[in-house]
């Protein structure tokens, strides 16, 4: 469909240099980060990407525990694409990218144990912390993977307990009590076109990608979730070269945090 | 205890701090953001662009359709669950008459413009912020209007007439309060948007109206400022 596209983007890519003129593994700049931007949220982070930006905000509910583990609390991430953000995007129940791209933000903080779900519990059985995070973005100008996998990190770290007497939440009264992380996930999704590496894709590139692996990893170079995406099979090469540039870039997104 | 001092302080017909910029959404056809106090809307226009499904389509003219959503963490309180509401429908239909007035879509038949609202976060007066918003964002969107739209709500606060009510206004419970959320076309001197919940008398409500008009231009020369910020003069 794009056939044109993706030749010109190769025919770039051969000498190192993509459509706005960036190197194969260079993000987007400016990069911002901004926290506590929404106040009636419990924590809340804004992230940009050169155009692209995305708000997380994060909600916390009293709810019943799980049967089968009952002094756990638990995270819910959802993502709405919203169609202001994209002409694309359509009004309506979240399609299939909204959900594979709230699953793999989830997986992110999930899977590296970032929170510690026992700490989230109030009394066992009966009453635990649910922590809603979700994701909007304003504007989708491409690679609403890392943009949001970053801001869910982010307005978590901005989080504050809202006061509980036990019986109801008193969401006009933040506490000073911040919610833990363990850990801090940072996803990087690495593309491929034809037989080059990228990240950060734009919206052009987006269109013509063969695959491409989103890559969390924490700050020692922990892999903690990976999602392969794309029309495309991978060479166990490829997915080596990935994963290098994935950790190695995660350690230049932390900077922002 | 009547309402001799409004809570936070403002005069009776002062509005809360009020922020607005054009070309937010770098990816819409027109976009801007409105602020006022702690409610804070973003609006983008996609058109006019093509009308699917075909039926839909007026080939005498454009249709305009608008949507307003809150996003999930935008209100104190529990998350509001997304896909939403009979509340945020019945908004989203009184915005498209509100803006409708000031569009001339004759030039564009079997076509839709599209008006995403969305609000990051809420506290009170949040139609009236989306409807500025929308306005400024048609404009941004270069298509042909009339008029811009200024949108404020009004209200009566136990024996006090005031403008842009906050939260602990609306909600005041130890007096009778009335809310009443209208939109205005300052070149033309025209109502876009009436709604009232509450008690109030007729000539109250004539001189909140008035109030409101007033309070409008206000707002509309901070949404020609925005506007202009982005389309400045070019000395030749």
């Amino acid at each position: 469909m794009y056939k044109e596209l993706r030749s010109h983007v190769i025919g770039l890519l051969n000498s190192n240099v993509r459509l706005d003129g960036r190197k194969p593994s260079e993000y987007r700049q400016p990069i911002e980060l901004e926290y506590s931007i929404v106040k009636t949220a419990e924590g809340s982070a804004r992230v940009k990407i050169g155009e692209t930006d995305v708000i997380v905000g994060v909600k916390l509910e009293v709810g019943e525990p799980y049967p089968d583990s009952p002094d756990e609390g638990t995270i819910i991430v959802g993502a709405e694409l919203l169609p202001m953000s994209n002409p694309e995007f359509e009004l309506g129940p979240p399609g299939i990218q909204a959900i594979e791209l709230a699953r793999v933000v989830d997986r992110g903080i999930r899977e590296s144990n970032a929170i510690d779900f026992k700490k989230l519990c109030i009394t066992p059985g009966e009453k635990v912390w649910l922590v809603i995070i979700d994701i909007c973005p304003i504007n989708d100008a491409g690679n609403l993977f890392d943009a949001s996998s970053l801001a869910a990190l982010a307005a978590l770290k901005d989080t504050k307990y809202p006061a509980f007497d036990g019986d109801k939440v008193d969401y006009k009264h933040k506490t000073d009590k911040k919610l833990e992380l363990e850990k801090e996930p940072i996803g990087v999704t690495v593309i491929k076109i034809g037989n080059k590496l990228i990240i950060d894709p734009d919206i052009e590139e987006e269109k013509v990608i063969d695959s491409r692996i989103t890559v969390a990893s924490l700050e020692d170079g922990t892999l903690c979730a990976l999602q392969k995406g794309g029309d495309f099979p991978l060479t166990t090469e490829d997915i080596d070269e990935m994963l290098d540039i994935g950790i190695d870039k995660a350690k230049e997104l932390r900077k922002y945090l | 205890m009547p309402y001799k001092q409004r809570i936070d302080g403002r005069k009776f017909d002062e509005t809360r701090p009020i922020e607005a910029k054009v070309g937010v959404v770098p990816r819409a056809d027109g976009s801007a953001m409105f602020k006022i106090g702690n409610t804070w809307a973003y609006a983008a226009v996609y058109g006019p662009r093509n009308l699917h499904p075909k039926f839909l389509q007026d080939p005498q003219r454009g249709i305009l359709r608008c949507n307003y959503n809150m996003m999930p963490f935008s209100s104190t309180g529990e998350r509001v669950r997304p896909g939403g509401s009979r509340r945020s429908k019945e908004i989203s239909l009184v915005t498209e008459k509100a803006l409708l007035p000031v569009l001339n879509l004759d030039d564009y038949p079997n076509s839709v413009v599209d008006v995403f609202i969305e609000l990051p976060q809420t506290e009170a007066g949040s139609r009236c912020a989306g409807i500025c918003a929308a306005s400024m964002a048609l404009a941004d969107a270069g298509l042909n209007m009339k008029d811009l739209v200024c949108a404020v709500s009004v209200g009566k606060v136990d024996d006090k007439l005031l403008v842009d009510l906050d939260y602990s206004e609306e909600s005041y419970a130890e007096g009778p309060v009335a809310d009443i959320p209208i939109a205005v076309m300052p070149n033309s001197n025209r109502i876009t948007l009436l709604q009232m919940d509450g008690e109030v008398k007729k000539e109250e409500l004539m001189k909140l109206i008035e109030m409101g008009k007033k309070t409008c231009m206000d707002i509309y020369e901070v949404q020609k400022n925005a506007l202009k910020e982005k389309y400045h003069e070019v000395e030749v």
